[in-house]
């Protein structure tokens, strides 16, 4: 049985997580459906951003506690949920999280993976691992620090603390926040925006944007150029650049 | 005897504090009462208007000081503990709930009671009521939002008058000033409160709620925000089937039938 809900509009495609039963839990099964949804949507040239969102109350509360507690040392070891993580982490073109209610655990590190997030107004993040005497395992300790300092990072993951939509806004977990029954509207309408650019150059400065994590700034601005140049070799540049000059909009696509 | 009265009726739900002798001043089982009620006009849709009154003369005297025990030769009270626990819950679930909230103040106000009233979206106050910031008296500092609702509503000058010398104003005075929306013969008091609780509850309730959030929002907002805010709310608001059927009456030439949502 699926547990998204796929649903395209124009160039974006919609995938709503669909386990209310479970608040929203992402257990593998979960994920590795996310995994499939999104590498199908990486080679489908009718898909230029993904938006993933939950329902009202929560976006995703964590991992399924059940399906972690049956795992000791060594099936922690091998368990599989690293691999899937990696694999959503893979996704090339702009990936939005549209987040109402709660974004904790899991749910809050599927959040940080994403490229753009944005909240409704009663969003909750957190990071609560630490009261069940665990640690975040999905780049929760990595990811919240780059994106909001070490003060507000560790409070929430040395505390299991959650924070609110202005917290978050103001730390910028998040870019947006929006009233909560406009929250996948207005979001589905930004992910519209960023797909009417060409993208080729979408995929470009995604790719430019992640490296500014993982290297020093010399070597990012390098590979920032490297990926500048590829560019001038698209069909799209020329595109944007003439319709620019042309002032008429452009008609990108894809090459 | 029970701490606070509740009845519904037609879609209001008038809540009596009562402990008259006590002036109607606020112990924990009074707030527990009141929270327990508050949670049902939250969740019952049959719920439109609430109505906050006191039995007896007084509207409410603030915190009953002998509930606080306070042993003038022991160790100081942490008063922050009530008011984090209690007040501020009170003060904002009254201010997010999304119905209207009309304070029907019978007499006198005094302290948290005050405060809590001048805090409600409406204010209807008898001529024998009054409103006194007792806080300054006693050491204290205007809470349940004083500090934050008297310069909003009476300006800067009054507010600081009013906190600093804890005198009393009185009802006509208080709608003089923009403080309250109206004050009513005694005499004519309760009727005139049932008229618009009754009124407010056959309106369209989530647009009332919506605008109470916006009026809300407006007290931290610049234009531009709040012209965004506005532009949401106004969204929301033409979703709803209220919307649509004031509409559809207005052009059939009827009168409309809200039904809240």
């Amino acid at each position: 049985m699926s547990q998204l809900i796929l649903t395209q509009h124009d160039k974006v495609l919609l995938i709503t997580l669909n386990r209310p039963e479970a608040r929203n839990a992402l257990d593998n099964a979960t994920l590795q459906q996310l995994a499939e949804a999104l590498e199908a949507a990486a080679n489908d040239a009718s898909i230029t951003a993904c938006v993933i969102t939950g329902n009202t109350r929560f976006f995703a509360a964590g991992a399924d506690l059940r399906e972690m507690a049956e795992k000791d040392l060594p099936a922690t070891f091998n368990d599989l949920r690293p691999q899937l993580w990696a694999r959503l982490n893979t996704f090339p073109k702009p990936l939005v999280a549209a987040v109402n209610g709660y974004a904790l655990g899991a749910g809050c590190e599927l959040v940080l993976l994403c490229d753009l997030a944005v909240a409704g107004e009663n969003a909750q993040f957190g990071l609560p691992e630490i009261k069940l005497g665990i640690i975040p395992g999905a780049g929760g300790t990595q990811r919240l620090i780059r994106c909001v300092g070490k003060a507000l990072a560790s409070r929430m993951i040395l505390s299991g603390e959650s924070i609110g939509a202005q917290t978050a806004l103001q730390a910028g977990l998040i870019s947006d926040i929006y009233p909560d029954e406009l929250c996948v509207d207005y979001t589905l309408a930004l992910a519209k925006t960023l797909s009417r650019h060409a993208p080729l150059a979408l995929q470009a400065a995604k790719q430019s944007l992640r490296q500014a994590q993982e290297v020093p700034l010399q070597a990012g601005l390098i590979q920032e150029r490297q990926l500048f140049t590829l560019l001038a070799a698209t069909a799209d540049r020329e595109e944007g650049i003439a319709a620019f000059l042309e002032k008429r909009p452009a008609h990108y696509r894809g090459c | 005897m029970e701490t606070l009265l509740c009845e519904v009726t037609r879609g209001v739900m008038t809540l009596t504090l009562n402990r008259p002798d006590r002036l109607n001043s606020f112990n924990v089982a009074l707030h527990q009462a009141l929270a327990k009620r508050l949670t049902q006009a939250e969740q019952d849709d049959s719920i439109r208007c609430v109505v906050i009154t006191g039995a007896g003369r007084g509207f409410c005297a603030g915190q009953d000081l002998n509930d606080r025990n306070v042993d003038p030769n022991g160790p100081a009270p942490d008063l922050g503990e009530s008011v984090e626990t209690l007040y501020n819950p009170l003060v904002k679930r009254l201010a997010a709930l999304r119905k209207p909230v009309i304070a029907a103040v019978n007499g006198v106000a005094a302290g948290a009671g005050a405060t809590l009233a001048l805090g409600c979206d409406i204010v209807i106050a008898s001529r024998q009521a009054s409103f006194v910031m007792a806080f300054s008296r006693l050491g204290l500092v205007p809470d349940s939002g004083g500090t934050w609702l008297l310069p909003r509503l009476a300006g800067r000058a009054r507010a600081a008058g009013l906190a600093l010398l804890g005198g009393k104003l009185s009802a006509e005075q208080a709608e003089a000033w923009g403080l309250i929306w109206q004050v009513v013969d005694d005499s004519e008091f309760s009727a005139t409160v049932e008229q618009l609780a009754q009124h407010l509850a056959t309106q369209p309730t989530y647009g009332l709620g919506l605008i109470k959030q916006a009026l809300r929002a407006a007290e931290t907002n610049t234009l531009a925000q709040q012209l965004d805010v506005e532009r949401d709310f106004q969204r929301l608001a033409g979703r709803s089937r209220d919307y649509r059927e004031g509409v559809s009456a207005f052009l059939a030439k009827r009168p409309p039938q809200f039904t809240g949502k």
